[in-house]
């Protein structure tokens, strides 16, 4: 699954000395990256900092990437990565029309980083939390072994100081390269899931585009609240399996956040440059303390008449992903 | 590596290439029992329970109480067709979140009165569709799955055929997993691997290969914990001698699992999945 969605691959520096997320480098072809597909519009890449990547024309939502994604939800200097020294292995030897593991390296060399998940502790709105942040440009986001024991692993920091985890998913589903390993990754974050249930620990899940397949069917579908962002993808098939296999013309709002929000699988569709805040005030009242104060939203202009507009915008940025699956 | 021992696992896995490929049509063969050719042989009684009280009933899913060896044991599995009118109504063993949430009702009822739970899991994956999607599938198969994570009573899952995707695994949460020894347990089916992977449908052989789908293998790779022997040739050879040997193995894990306290048994179940994967550090 992870191949149907094209999303260009941003490089983004290794810089991990203070264990602070670096922030992404100019892309190399900032040009396709950073115009709109829903409107066009075309942005700086400070401009698409400063708005968290989303179009402040149409509110079209950018992909981020783990470590954006980190910087961008979480307290300046407040997080402390753990398990980034996990590592895939090849256990099938497995080789499509590439070996496994030449993809893992153009990967890896690709984004930076060793697999398609990033844990550690955070603070949100100086609430600590355990975060498990995934990024799909690495290799589709696809959820081997090593994004099942870093789940694994946030979870367990997350029992340990009794704090909440927040999971961000964006993925394709299982690596296939990984078999019937990949597959029980499933079950074992759900079993991770469990122990926190048991042990009364909150679990939120942010699903972005697009969280499709094994990780839908997992832990990103078991939150106890459950947030999406607007236009994402959320579905066990795609559109395109969908049609190639039962024959149905998927509708134009196909598993799309706002669809889910409909039929009552999630909770909430939150514009991103609402996200942070929402989280906090989450975490806050799951935790049963004091409500979460809001700090001022938004220091930037840009960014600010984003929020504005991503309501207007939804309907355009629902058309944008359309074309997207339609051009796939 | 030696040259020797390079020969070796080449010769060992053009070998195990062919077995991939020949489990994948054993495991798929028109004849193979299914869920309800054993339940059939199996049970002494069995009441199917039919509907998850919200959308619908699910024929391709099998839920319900059985008489099995003197107990009564939860039975869930999916089931699919012989001819092609039962294969439609089936949907080819292809669950809906309609049966999942049946089987949930099942699972719930099962924890509540202290019936083990044994699932049969033979689909070549979940139902995709627009109404599967709009009707919560990736929800339903997530909390199958926690369900039977939790649950307090003992659970024995066997794969009796094809195991596909997330709509197998949505079943397959269980103390102890076993596989019989012609079935196939995969990720994904080959012919959608070799869609995605290779861009083909027709490289579904090398695909098969290459996801080692067969009990040997996941065996190995910790996945399955034991294999249920078929009569020669393959189960569709005996239902009845194939039905004996698996009631045989479940049974015994059953006796085996009933001796252990409720919580001990869901924090194994747990440990056991957390376990699985291959990764270096």
């Amino acid at each position: 699954m992870a191949e149907r969605i094209s999303v260009d691959i941003s490089r983004v520096g290794d810089g991990d000395d203070d264990g602070r997320p670096e922030e992404p480098a100019p892309s190399e072809a900032p040009r396709a990256r950073n115009t709109c597909p829903s409107c066009r519009s075309h942005y700086r890449e400070e401009e698409m900092v400063a708005n968290l990547r989303v179009c402040a024309h149409c509110g079209y939502h950018f992909p981020v990437t783990a470590r954006e994604r980190i910087v961008q939800l979480t307290d300046d200097g407040s997080w402390s990565e753990v398990a980034r020294d996990l590592i895939s292995i090849d256990p099938l030897e497995f080789v499509d029309s590439k070996p496994y593991p030449e993809r893992l390296d153009a990967a890896e060399r690709a984004t930076g980083l060793h697999d398609a998940m990033l844990v550690g502790g955070a603070t949100i709105g100086e609430m600590p939390v355990a975060l498990a942040v995934m990024d799909f440009t690495f290799l589709g986001g696809s959820m081997g072994s090593v994004v099942g024991e870093k789940f694994w692993r946030a979870a367990e920091l997350s029992l340990d100081r009794r704090m909440p985890l927040v999971s961000v998913s964006s993925s394709g589903g299982a690596r296939m390269q990984e078999g019937v390993l990949a597959l029980m990754q499933m079950a074992k974050t759900v079993a991770a899931v469990d122990e926190l249930r048991e042990a009364a620990v909150p679990y939120i899940s942010v699903m972005a585009h697009p969280t499709t397949g094994g990780v839908a069917a997992s832990f990103a579908a078991l939150g106890d609240v459950t947030i999406a962002e607007p236009g994402a993808l959320l579905s066990f098939s795609g559109p395109r399996v969908v049609k190639q296999t039962t024959g149905e013309t998927p509708p134009d709002d196909f598993g799309l956040a706002e669809s889910n929000l409909r039929h009552g699988h999630i909770d909430m569709v939150v514009p991103r440059p609402e996200l942070r805040d929402t989280v906090a005030r989450v975490v806050a009242l799951l935790s049963g303390g004091q409500p979460y104060r809001r700090t001022p939203l938004l220091p930037d202009l840009g960014a600010q008449r984003a929020v504005g507009r991503v309501i207007s915008g939804a309907r355009k940025a629902i058309l944008g992903r359309r074309n997207e699956h339609v051009d796939d | 590596m030696s040259t020797t021992e390079r020969r070796f696992r080449f010769l060992r896995r053009r070998g195990a290439d062919g077995e991939s490929w020949h489990a994948v049509q054993l495991a798929r063969h028109q004849d193979r029992p299914y869920t309800l050719d054993y339940l059939n042989r199996i049970c002494d009684d069995f009441v199917e329970l039919h509907g998850d009280r919200g959308e619908g009933d699910d024929p391709a899913i099998i839920a319900g109480i059985g008489s099995f060896r003197g107990r009564s044991v939860a039975f869930v599995g999916h089931q699919k067709g012989r001819d092609l009118k039962e294969r439609t109504y089936r949907n080819f063993g292809m669950a809906s979140p309609e049966g999942y949430r049946k089987a949930m009702r099942v699972f719930e009822l099962a924890g509540r009165l202290g019936f083990p739970v044994v699932t049969l899991i033979d689909t070549p994956g979940a139902a995709p569709g627009v109404g599967a999607e709009t009707r919560g599938q990736s929800g339903a198969i997530a909390r199958s799955q926690l369900m039977l994570m939790s649950l307090p009573v003992p659970v024995v899952a066997c794969v009796i055929g094809e195991g596909s995707s997330g709509g197998a695994l949505a079943i397959g949460i269980a103390d102890r997993v076993l596989m019989q020894q012609n079935a196939i347990y995969t990720v994904i089916s080959p012919e959608g691997c070799a869609a995605i992977l290779w861009k083909d449908a027709g490289e579904a052989k090398r695909a098969a290969a290459a996801l080692r789908p067969t009990a040997d293998a996941c065996l190995d790779l910790g996945v399955v914990d034991s294999v249920v022997a078929e009569p020669s040739g393959g189960a569709h050879r005996d239902h009845g001698k194939s039905a004996e040997l698996l009631a045989d193995a479940v049974s015994a894990e059953l006796d085996f699992l009933g001796s252990l306290p409720a919580i001990e048994r869901r924090r194994l179940r747990r440990q056991k999945f957390s376990r699985m994967g291959a990764f270096a550090e």
